[in-house]
């Protein structure tokens, strides 16, 4: 925030707090006690996990809470910071594009849940026999879930950012670090902030799924919502379940109201656009904020500290931003670069093919094969049924802008919700009725991320025109003519993006579906996930491997051949305006 | 005019050329041989179509774009990366959206390392010279067109330039806003109230140069060139309906349409490789219309009938030549008169338009020859578009060949001497019944 009133004159009134001043005090001072008291909690050696242990006490849930919040809040920083710095790299330097970003694509469609296995062991000699190693080992597995597409987002801003806007900078000589915090960072804010709220909701999935984790014989259950529900399935307890559902539905809006909505609510004046348009989002959160006397003058000095920081008279190494380029980027170099790139691929193929033949038959790699192409039918059929129910029901509820209103945020709440604390139900149901595992648990597979579908139905209705629908009911459409050659065109381009946020999301479910227990009753559907779990559980790193490699060439096959050909033919033609 | 004229140059520009690699074989030259020197205390006007290369200029001198052979220097240093000294106004003005006008003000100041005390002061007085006092805690979005060029200009001017670049800055504005801008920005420069010692603008609207400038270029498309000079001598403030600035847009208009040498092109396909801009076959019908009915009965002044039509130069002048080309009217010294087939034209129906475009299409425009004979001779009568791209990026750009395919696909579906699949990019003889 800016020092807008320079008139020392009346300095002395404004900076007098008044009421907001005390309220948004106490938010600060409250959310910094917090995090202090949390971040303590990790230093202890990891044997405080066995004199402590997670116990279902109800009294229990707050603090819970907060250590699972914390552990989204350290994922997410770590996600922004990399996504600067990755973005950065990709953006600026051709040679390191050509690797990063097929990179950051392969990285996007691996389970993220499969990493578990690799990533424990490697915190926990990190930090041999301190909580920290298994805190870092969740943090990370979060991490993993977050930052790709944050990453995306901002590399692509920084490719489309305006010509015009570029050439300002370079006329006005600022530097290579000044264009980046003026220009490259507001530019791709509002893509990237909507990214991230995308990824804060996939993440609470996985930081409930990692933070009771078994790998061969090391069992780690860390203080969390996660190990409160997996406690409350071994020991059978649908009363502790519903507690942690509720307290989860506390903390998501918690979340929602105190950091997202502030945010995107003062991210708006990031929006590149020439006019205003309607309503901007608002927050009272950020309204509190903005009415507080004493604070906003207490956050001048780092206003200014913020300003110096961007100011830096810092340059990209000439190559990377030079005003000319004279001469044409040396082809020998290029080709060196790339003869390096393919032999360090070729080096890691090779070497991943000795690990695993070492102890894999081909019979693996067909079994495997072949439970990667039963989760594949799951997750088509999942994708198939979702959109049959929610694309009318989306697009009912999106042409009643009256009842968008109210139901967006609920379906984006949804979203974030982490499914898999709704998992015991299911199983419950399905023993008590006993029912087949290897369709009824597939559901599950789809049950956080089908609000994907809905949500992006709705913005997609919500936008249809409304004098292509006059014009539709002045030509008497009506029924599967109206439904065919009018509306489902018009949100198609918004359906496929929700439904490929849907099947990445359900492919990454599949190992958590897949697999599911109450007591001493263990469900298993026969699939990828399944697979994956089972070898996680025994420790069987080869095969592990091999599951999450089958899994990501299906994923990206799956993308490759269907998701993006379809997203290209709507951008293509069905784009409105 | 300022007083303190002195005979030094800011701006020095030597045979300067500017290559942009080609889809294949040779470069294309965008701008070819260009000599220019900008001396303090002068306005000096770029005027030419789009695709004169008289923006490259421009950048060239921002420091935007480098010469790819020749000398251009900024007070005797050669400019590599933009010059000390050097502001620019852009089209689109180019403000930041997250900044507010003060912010984005200020900006270019920050760049320079100025202290926040002095930073403020210069933005204040440079918002205060250009009339956007009150307005300092707006965002540029809540501002008209009008208001956000003002910022534009108020961020150039701030830096204290030598030299002020303007890349057509009054282009996107509407009629009245762009005209009081004009005078705002003349009533200031004849004051010396402007802290610049000289103005380089790029326009391509005739008028505006004459108002404006005390020295006008007249580039040439393809490649650019600099056509004339024309030097205007008339005080400030001008009048747009005095005889001597009426004769002088006339006969800058007479300049801008002598079509140059036409350069014989060398291989068999004669013609095939002509630039056809983008002109829909409805303005065409239109124009012709226009120009068969009163007053004009078949003969007009092109200024007048522009200003009629209100249509820019940029509009008006590919409209003209495209009814040259297609011999439905001729045009010399800034003329334009219809032919016979042209009046022809203004009088018939729907469907005899459609045949008699079609032969003057076949006839004048040797691109859809080749199409129409490509289609006939293959025995599926269908051809790719990428067959005839790749010809035309023999002679052009990539960005011509695509304007120049879009522009006979609009024509030949108008004519209907062929279909056109826009998803697999394939011509055909098929008509869709």
């Amino acid at each position: 925030m800016m020092l807008q009133d320079f008139r020392t004159a009346v300095l002395r009134e404004t900076v007098r707090p008044n009421i907001w001043d005390v309220v948004a005090l106490i938010i600060v001072v409250g959310a910094m006690v917090l995090i202090v008291y949390g971040g303590e909690q990790t230093t202890q050696p990891l044997s405080a996990l066995d004199t402590a242990p997670v116990s279902l006490d109800p009294s229990n849930l707050p603090l819970y809470a907060l250590r699972t919040t914390l552990r989204m809040l350290l994922a997410i920083t770590c996600s922004l910071v990399f996504t600067f710095v990755y973005a950065a790299l990709a953006a600026k330097s051709r040679r390191a594009e050509i690797v990063l970003i097929p990179l950051l694509d392969i990285l996007q469609s691996v389970p993220i849940l499969g990493f578990l296995t690799f990533t424990v062991v490697f915190f926990m000699n990190l930090f041999p026999g301190k909580v920290l190693g298994a805190e870092l080992a969740c943090v990370f597995a979060i991490f993993t879930s977050q930052a790709w597409n944050m990453t995306f987002s901002m590399y692509q801003s920084m490719r489309n950012v305006p010509k015009d806007l570029e050439e300002a900078t370079r006329s006005f000589h600022l530097s290579g670090w000044q264009r980046f915090w003026r220009l490259d960072v507001p530019y791709a804010m509002p893509g990237l902030i909507w990214n991230a709220m995308m990824s804060m909701s996939g993440g609470w999935f996985f930081v409930v799924a990692s933070e009771a984790i078994t790998v061969g014989n090391t069992t780690v259950t860390l203080p969390g919502i996660g190990s409160y529900v997996a406690l409350a399935i071994q020991q059978k307890d649908l009363a502790a379940i519903g507690a942690a559902l509720l307290t989860m539905l506390l903390v998501i809006t918690a979340y929602d109201q105190l950091l997202f909505r502030p945010i995107v609510a003062w991210a708006d004046k990031f929006r590149f656009e020439q006019t205003a348009s309607g309503d901007p989002p608002s927050s009272w959160m950020l309204d509190l904020f903005r009415r507080t006397r004493a604070l906003r003058k207490l956050s001048v000095p780092f206003a200014a500290l913020n300003r110096a920081f961007s100011n830096l008279r810092l340059n990209w190494p000439t190559a990377w931003s030079g005003p000319v380029r004279r001469a044409p980027p040396s082809q020998l170099v290029d080709g060196l670069w790339l003869a390096v790139v393919v032999i360090g691929c070729a080096y890691a193929g090779w070497k991943t093919y000795l690990y695993l033949s070492a102890t894999l038959a081909p019979s693996d790699v067909l079994s495997a094969t072949g439970y990667g192409l039963i989760t594949l039918i799951r997750v088509a059929v999942l994708i198939a049924l979702a959109s049959l129910i929610w694309v009318p029901v989306g697009v009912w509820i999106g042409l009643r802008p009256k009842l968008a209103e109210r139901i967006q945020p609920l379906a984006q709440f949804l979203a974030a919700f982490p499914a898999n604390l709704a998992f015991p139900v299911f199983v419950v149901l399905i023993v008590r009725y006993g029912l087949n595992a290897n369709v009824w648990l597939s559901p599950l597979m789809i049950l956080g991320t089908q609000w994907y579908i809905l949500f992006n139905v709705i913005a997609g209705a919500s936008a249809f025109p409304t004098d292509l629908r006059e014009a539709a009911a002045s030509l008497h459409l009506t029924g599967w003519r109206w439904w065919f050659k009018v509306v489902l065109p018009g949100v198609f381009p918004y359906y496929i993006t929700g439904a490929i946020t849907a099947s990445g999301g359900s492919w990454n479910a599949a190992i958590v579906a897949e697999v599911a227990s109450w007591g001493d009753t263990h469900l298993t559907a026969s699939g990828l996930g399944a697979y994956i779990a089972a070898a996680t559980e025994r420790g069987d790193f080869p095969r592990v491997v091999l599951g999450i490699a089958v899994m990501c060439i299906l994923v990206t096959l799956f993308n490759r051949l269907l998701w993006r050909p379809l997203y290209a033919f709507g951008e293509r033609r069905l784009r409105l305006g | 005019m300022r007083d303190q004229v002195k005979e030094t140059s800011l701006i020095e520009i030597k045979s300067v050329s500017r290559l942009f690699p080609k889809g294949s074989g040779e470069d294309l030259i965008v701008l070819e041989k260009v000599d220019l020197t900008i001396r303090a205390g002068e306005i000096v006007g770029l005027l030419g179509r789009s695709g004169s290369g008289k923006s490259t200029l421009l950048r060239i001198i921002a420091g935007l774009v480098s010469p790819s052979s020749g000398q251009a220097t900024c007070r005797g240093e050669t400019i590599a990366g933009p010059p000390r000294g050097v502001a620019m106004v852009f089209q689109s003005f180019a403000l930041f959206p997250w900044l507010t006008v003060l912010q984005n003000v200020e900006l270019g100041l920050e760049a320079l390392g100025i202290d926040s005390a002095e930073r403020r002061k210069r933005a204040l007085a440079a918002i205060d010279l250009i009339g956007l006092d009150g307005f300092e805690s707006a965002f540029p979005k809540e501002l008209s067109g009008g208001m956000r060029q003002r910022v534009g200009f108020a961020r150039a001017l701030v830096v204290h330039p030598d030299l002020l670049l303007m890349d057509e800055p009054f282009s996107a504005l509407d009629v009245l806003t762009a005209e009081t801008l004009r005078t705002d920005l003349v009533d200031l420069w004849i004051d010396g109230r402007l802290p610049i010692k000289s103005v380089l603008m790029v326009t391509h609207n005739i008028e505006e140069a004459v108002l404006m400038c005390d020295r006008i270029l007249v580039f040439s498309s393809n490649p650019g060139r600099v056509a004339a000079e024309f030097k205007v001598d008339l005080p400030h403030p001008r009048n747009r309906l005095d005889p001597a600035f009426r004769q002088l847009v006339d006969s800058l208009y007479a300049r801008m349409t002598q079509r140059p040498e036409p350069k014989l092109p060398s291989t068999a396909n004669a013609g095939v490789g002509m630039v056809l801009s983008h002109v829909s076959s409805n303005s065409i019908s239109g124009l012709i219309e226009a120009l068969a009915g009163e007053p004009y009965n078949g003969h007009a002044d092109l200024p007048v009938l522009a200003g009629h039509l209100q249509l820019e130069v940029d509009e008006i002048f590919p409209l003209a030549e495209a009814l040259q080309l297609l011999r439905f009217a001729h045009l010399s010294e800034g003329d334009l008169t219809l032919t016979e087939a042209g009046q022809r034209f203004a009088h018939l129906e729907t469907d005899e338009r459609k045949k008699l475009f079609a032969a003057h299409l076949m006839e004048n425009v040797p691109l859809m020859g080749l199409i129409r004979r490509v289609l006939d001779d293959r025995p599926s009568h269908a051809a790719p578009a990428a067959r005839f791209r790749i010809e035309l990026e023999d002679y052009m750009s990539e960005q011509y060949a695509d304007e120049t395919l879009q522009t006979i696909v609009s024509w030949g579906r108008y004519a209907e001497l062929f279909a056109y699949d826009e998803q697999s990019e394939t011509f055909s003889l098929e008509n869709p019944h």
